[in-house]
């Protein structure tokens, strides 16, 4: 059951090793759980669970893999246990003997006797061995002494683990979702590449001292140019058609990529479903803000990071066939292909961002011809890491 | 329930910290298993405070090492004062020939060399490089390192319990993170709050509690809002209020000094402008979502 736990989490995407695994082991050997289920999800999650954004599917996959050692007993027959738990009596005083002989149970034994205890019931408990109630020694109810029983209500002392898996409380940390702001610039500061360029300014202590011993013991000091992040991004934007369901998702990856300060150089153009002889600086795309694609090659040198945020999902005419733009005035003899193939080759690193979630890219054709010239990633926390690793890591 | 075996020093929470059970279970899961506790949260869920109750819980002195952008996983280890050397040794005003006197342990090494358990504190982990989390996976699983200069290996006598807080401004490597416990401290709900205020403001009257309540957890379910107020700020909130002698009744259609709850300027503006609609503020806690109710 609880390998289950450990191959429920990585088949879930949750980055579970074998050292996590073994720490958990070595903390229920300490007995740090306490023999409660509750306990022992947090444990659990403390030891398996690096992140808050991992929590929801820690959440999913406890509820699964638990299900049945805690709770899967009716509504009704829930209320009617806690009427007779109501005002829990104090606990006797137990001889070690009495404790002794205390039935360890395993928790699917427990959960049968549960059961079958659960059927015979018909009235309020309190003290004794036998029944669910309250201040005795049974396995089931609550305020009573059992080394491997289960509690079944109470006031809320401590909540229900499957209650608290059930809840899933942190479905909002989960990356997989679409995005906020913040979320968008904790990926886009990993886009960095840090260089040495500008006026020096700092202090280089170790070339000061060799500078230093050289010229006998006369302070020399030698300063070098702060390192600076080097990365320049060319963005280029599909808008309107397919694309306005997803304005929210980019209008935030834009706002998030102009409020980031750390950027060398940042620039952004727009195109319609796929770029042919022109760019456009605004979104409305007005011939007064063409900008002739062929300029931004010649412009832009290959050190350039290229994204093109769009669904590629168009007709195949508009991006194979000559004069295959769908506004007619915007009509070149160049295929859009040509164009994105010319992009794909002049600069370095260029990705492809979809905000469509990536089971719907098979659905057009296009989106497959675009896959082979760019690397596709998903407009989420996720997929926009990869790709700024995609953009300035290290080649895979 | 607990099995107190004795083998490990236990944390049970302090009377000027609240801590949720998960969270005591947590670091207790950390000091027995000899691990860092990688904390996480809001701003303002007490995590820095955390590491000083926690000192104080278990009775152990405890240094702090506030990480800054610039920060080097070296500098926790130890610095060596060229410059100060190099000085020394041009004025001949020092003893240069030990090179001793300009090696300083940092917080990280000054924990290991102790004689007694420490706890340390490295606050804001993200903060540094990205690469700095890394250039302590060593020294944090084995708890030693190696003085360059002198060749001397300082090895920690005890084994300190190490707390790292984060505000998740960079994802931490994954390296880093296995070697970590980690808990996430989830923001108050009412009932812990209560506790929390209770610590800073033992007296205070309880229907005057309940309406600054009902106004801070509403206010922080404004989806407008772009900072929401936290358990500090709701703390100097009800001081602001105690010392102007406010009235639970005076505060059920009014929310006065505004400004120790919001800190950003739109959000000012967003509630002055709900006020100037002649937008409700809730009276009670049956005004709040079913969160609240049940």
């Amino acid at each position: 059951m609880f390998l289950d736990l450990f191959y429920g989490l990585r088949a879930e995407g949750v980055p579970v090793s074998i050292q996590e695994w073994r720490a958990l082991l070595t903390a229920l050997e300490q007995g740090l759980h306490g023999s409660s289920l509750l306990r022992f999800y947090h444990l659990a999650r403390a030891c398996l669970v690096k992140s808050e954004t991992y929590f929801d599917a820690y959440d999913r996959v406890f509820a699964r893999v638990f299900e049945g050692v805690e709770g899967a007993v009716d509504d009704a027959a829930v209320a009617r246990i806690l009427d007779w738990l109501r005002d829990a009596k104090d606990l006797p005083e137990l001889t070690p003997e009495q404790l002794a002989e205390l039935q360890r149970l395993t928790g699917d034994e427990l959960m049968r006797k549960f059961r079958d205890t659960l059927a015979e019931q018909t009235e309020r408990h309190d003290g004794g061995g036998r029944w669910i109630g309250t201040g005795g020694r049974s396995p089931y109810g609550h305020g009573g002494v059992h080394p491997t029983g289960l509690r079944v209500g109470g006031p809320a002392r401590s909540r229900s683990a499957m209650k608290v898996a059930e809840e899933r409380r942190f479905r909002d940390y989960r990356t997989d979702r679409t995005l906020d702001i913040r979320q968008l610039r904790t990926a886009l500061r990993r886009m960095r590449q840090l260089t040495r360029r500008g006026e020096a300014t700092e202090l280089d202590l170790d070339e000061t001292i060799d500078e230093t011993c050289k010229n006998a013991g006369e302070i020399e000091l030698v300063f070098r140019s702060p390192r600076r992040n080097d990365v320049r991004l060319l963005l280029l934007m599909d808008v309107g058609g397919t694309m306005e369901p997803h304005y929210e998702p980019v209008s935030q990856l834009l706002t998030a990529l102009h409020e980031e300060r750390g950027l060398r150089d940042f620039q952004a153009y727009y195109f319609h479903n796929c770029v042919y002889d022109h760019v456009y600086t605004s979104g409305l795309m007005r011939a007064a803000d063409a900008v002739p694609t062929g300029d931004l090659l010649r412009r832009l040198d290959e050190r350039w990071k290229v994204a093109i945020v769009g669904d590629a999902a168009m007709h195949p005419a508009e991006l194979l066939e000559p004069n295959g733009a769908i506004d007619p005035r915007k009509a070149s003899p160049t295929p859009g292909i040509r164009w994105l193939h010319r992009i794909a080759s002049h600069f370095d690193r260029a990705v492809w961002i979809n905000p469509e979630p990536e089971d719907a890219w098979d659905a057009w054709p296009t989106v497959r011809l675009v896959q082979r010239l760019f690397p596709m990633f998903h407009l989420s926390v996720d997929g926009l890491g990869a790709a700024v690793t995609a953009l300035v890591g290290a080649r895979a | 329930m607990p099995t107190s075996d004795g083998r490990f020093a236990r944390f049970a929470g302090t009377p000027g910290y609240i801590a949720s059970g998960p969270l005591v279970d947590a670091v207790n899961c950390a000091i027995a298993l000899e691990r860092p506790l990688l904390l996480k949260g809001e701003p303002g869920t007490g995590k820095t405070v955390l590491a000083k109750h926690v000192a104080d819980g278990l009775g152990m002195p405890m240094l702090s090492w506030h990480i800054k952008s610039t920060s080097k996983a070296a500098d926790g280890l130890y610095v060596y004062d060229t410059v100060q050397r190099l000085n020394d040794s041009r004025f001949g005003t020092g003893d240069v020939s030990d090179i001793r006197r300009y090696l300083k342990l940092g917080p990280l090494g000054r924990a290991f060399a102790a004689a007694k358990r420490h706890v340390l504190l490295i606050d804001e982990i993200d903060k540094a490089d990205l690469e700095f989390p890394n250039d302590l996976l060593r020294e944090l699983d084995e708890m030693r390192f190696t003085i360059v200069e002198t060749g001397e290996e300082v090895v920690a006598k005890e084994r300190p319990v190490v707390l790292i807080t984060s505000n998740n401004e960079k994802e931490l490597p994954d390296a880093f993170l296995r070697r970590c416990i980690f808990h996430y401290i989830e923001f108050p709900d009412p009932a812990l709050m209560r506790k929390i205020v209770a610590v800073h403001h033992p007296h205070l009257d309880a229907k005057l509690l309940d309406q600054v309540l009902v106004k801070f957890y509403w206010l922080r379910e404004q989806p407008e809002l772009r900072k929401k107020p936290s358990t500090s700020e709701l703390v100097d909130w009800i001081t602001a209020l105690l010392r102007a002698g406010l009235s639970a009744a005076q505060l059920e259609a009014h929310l006065p000094f505004v400004g120790t709850l919001l800190k950003k300027e739109q959000d000012v503006d967003a509630f002055t402008r709900h006020v100037a609609r002649g937008g409700r503020l809730p009276a009670s806690w049956a005004d709040l979502g079913p969160r609240y109710n049940q």
